[in-house]
């Protein structure tokens, strides 16, 4: 994988030559096949794979701003958690109409929708989702993309968490005690591997609008801002508006993501899964430092070698995994910060990484 | 006039980490995000003494005595990989160090909301128009006693003198013969015991839990920013009007969105400064 990582990372700014491209699409293929596959062959793990690929998607939209752009955020999840409640809102005042027009007089008991609604209203509350988080997404980022370095930082990492504390406090929104998410109806077959499938698409069109975006004028754009954003502004370059559609592009992932999550869980709870920041929040940014930042693989990488990590100390350390969590984002972020994909490309020689600064 | 006042006399315990972050970020160039668990970990400490019977005001000293020793352990295991480092790889290391605090401690400590009660009373003024918790003026007078202890050995002491020569110019001080990094990891150290007194204060006069300590690290940050680095008189006129803004907007708005309110206005105050600074560059042009 990290052959294929390195050589995308080496000629997309080229444009990506046609040499090469052959085995390069095959191993994309044989990959994809076997996301696909996945669910089949273990059914068991499900469910840890639909959280793999939200991971994925997660780790992804941090690189855009975070690795790409430069911009260290620490309040990307304000996006995925706002996605979250838009699709519930809105998922919620439709089931009650359609509760009302099936099973008038039920007597308060939580009837099932018909997959037909179900699905109609999951769709709508997705794309509400995106529109909320992109019209949050444009202003927001207008005004404090303007910040830098230490001081976007902690704004966002502020943005994050008054976005928890305003959901908690927010009686239409439940206030603390989170809102509950319309039941998944029986007809659609398994939950798990419903969403697994769903999570696999989005963080396949997400990768490939990513690609498509790094390839063309807008990456190496994005590239200049991080390297030397005054010298780019000096030389004409609309920086504030490529780095609002950067955020605006990660923004509306991370709803798409955050709106199917609620469901998928099965409620919301503001602070420990909408706005999580000590977990999702921080995750996205180590995941995307794991595997190498500002590249296109290192980020999936990343995010499949820190779920694996994960699951292990969830499962052999329980009680004391989040002590753990906190001592693995110090050392790799002491030991790591080139993250694996720059590990291996620093221990190919140096001649390479040196040239691969440069470009 | 209660609002005010007991804004006021809290203020002065965000100014005095608010302080002890200014220190840290102006001789290391380290933004330090694990500021809020090292106040709430002072707290706990306090607190865990009067499980033991022993009164709470013994907490400061302890607090301060245990934390510098934490702040200088910090130093050595992690802080020291951070100078001179990238700007974010300090930031995000010390925001994962806040994550282990805060999770050693809800271990530790239980995820209780904790009060070291000191059991002074309260005064009364105005015709008892306006009560005042008696520790509210301890912990007022204990923060700037502790704040002018902190310049005295940064104006007065030989190793004063040795940490403001490193955050001026640190190469040059090595070249003078100052050892930069114990300056580093005394400056992280009393850093830490700043933040321990400010937590042992904090657990008296209201309450600490494993997971508030971020609060702390941003009420201390938006202080910094409006004060500048390095004077005592601005950081103390500003955490006493960060007090007050926040207990009127708390009881105005209701307290659940008191800290929600504290992020808010980091935001604005973060636009404002950039709005202000820009408008410098243009006249400049």
């Amino acid at each position: 994988m990290s052959t294929s990582a390195n050589a995308a990372r080496q000629e997309a700014p080229r444009g990506g030559p046609l040499s090469g491209a052959g085995p390069r699409r095959l191993g994309l293929a044989v990959l994809a096949a076997a996301a696909v596959a996945a669910p089949f062959v273990a059914p068991g793990l499900q469910s840890q794979m639909a959280v793999l690929w939200v991971m994925v998607v997660l780790a992804l939209t941090w690189d855009v701003v975070g690795g790409q752009m430069g911009y260290n955020s620490f309040g990307n999840i304000v996006f995925f958690g706002a996605g979250m409640y838009a699709s519930a809102v809105v998922q919620r005042a439709l089931s009650l109409n359609a509760q009302e027009t099936t099973t008038a007089g039920a007597g308060g008991a939580e009837a099932l929708l018909a997959p037909i609604q179900y699905l109609g209203g999951l769709g709508l509350g997705l794309a509400c989702a995106a529109l909320v988080a992109v019209l949050v997404a444009l202003p927001l980022g207008a005004s404090i993309l303007r910040l830098r370095g230490h001081y976007f930082a902690i704004c966002t990492l502020g943005l994050g968490v008054a976005a928890g504390e305003i959901a908690s406090a927010w009686d239409w929104l439940g206030a603390g005690s989170g809102l509950v998410t319309p039941l998944f109806p029986e007809a659609l077959g398994n939950r798990n591997r419903f969403f697994c499938f769903y999570f696999l698409a989005l963080a396949g069109a997400c990768f490939a609008v990513l690609k498509l975006l790094y390839r063309r004028r807008f990456g190496l754009l994005i590239n200049a801002i991080r390297d030397d954003e005054d010298k780019a502004e000096a030389m004409g370059l609309p920086t504030i508006r490529a780095k609002v559609v950067a955020w605006s592009v990660a923004a509306f992932f991370l709803a798409l993501a955050g709106g199917a999550y609620g469901n998928f869980i099965g409620f919301i709870d503001p602070l420990d899964i909408a706005f999580s920041g000590a977990t999702f929040g921080v995750w996205m940014i180590l995941m995307a430092i794991m595997g190498g930042r500002g590249t296109l693989w290192g980020p999936i990488l990343g995010a499949m070698v820190f779920h694996v990590t994960q699951e292990l100390f969830w499962t052999f350390l329980l009680g004391w995994h989040r002590v753990a969590m906190g001592l693995l984002i110090v050392v790799i972020v002491t030991f790591l910060p080139d993250g694996i994909l720059g590990w291996v490309r620093e221990r190919r020689g140096g001649a390479a990484l040196a040239e691969g600064r440069r470009a | 006039m209660q609002l005010l006042l007991d804004g006021l006399l809290v203020g002065a315990i965000f100014a005095l980490a608010a302080y002890g972050m200014a220190l840290v970020w102006g001789v290391m160039n380290i933004i330090n995000v694990a500021q809020g668990e090292l106040v709430i970990l002072g707290g706990f400490l306090t607190w865990w003494l009067t499980t033991l019977g022993i009164h709470p005001l013994f907490g400061i000293p302890l607090a301060g005595a245990v934390l510098f020793a934490f702040g200088w352990l910090l130093y050595r295991t992690v802080v020291h990989r951070l100078v001179d480092r990238d700007l974010f790889v300090s930031l995000l290391a010390t925001f994962g160090l806040s994550i282990l605090l805060q999770q050693l401690m809800n271990q530790v400590f239980g995820a209780d909301i904790r009060n070291a009660n000191a059991g002074l009373g309260s005064t009364y003024l105005l015709g008892d128009g306006v009560v005042l918790a008696n520790i509210k003026l301890v912990a007022f007078a204990v923060a700037l006693a502790a704040a002018a202890g902190l310049l005295l050995v940064l104006r007065r002491s030989r190793a004063g003198r040795a940490i403001r020569a490193t955050s001026q110019n640190a190469r040059a001080a090595r070249l003078m013969g100052v050892r930069t990094d114990r300056v580093y990891a005394l400056a992280f150290a009393l850093n830490a015991a700043v933040c321990g007194i400010a937590g042992a204060l904090v657990a008296m006069v209201w309450v600490v839990h494993p997971f508030i300590g971020i609060t702390y690290t941003v009420r201390s940050f938006v202080i910094v920013v409006v004060a500048g680095l390095g004077n005592i008189a601005p950081v103390v006129i500003s955490g006493a009007a960060l007090g007050d803004a926040e207990n009127i907007t708390g009881f105005l708005l209701g307290a659940e969105f008191q800290t929600a309110f504290v992020f808010l206005l980091l935001v604005v105050i973060l636009l404002l400064r950039s709005y202000l600074l820009s408008r410098r560059r243009q006249v400049l042009r």
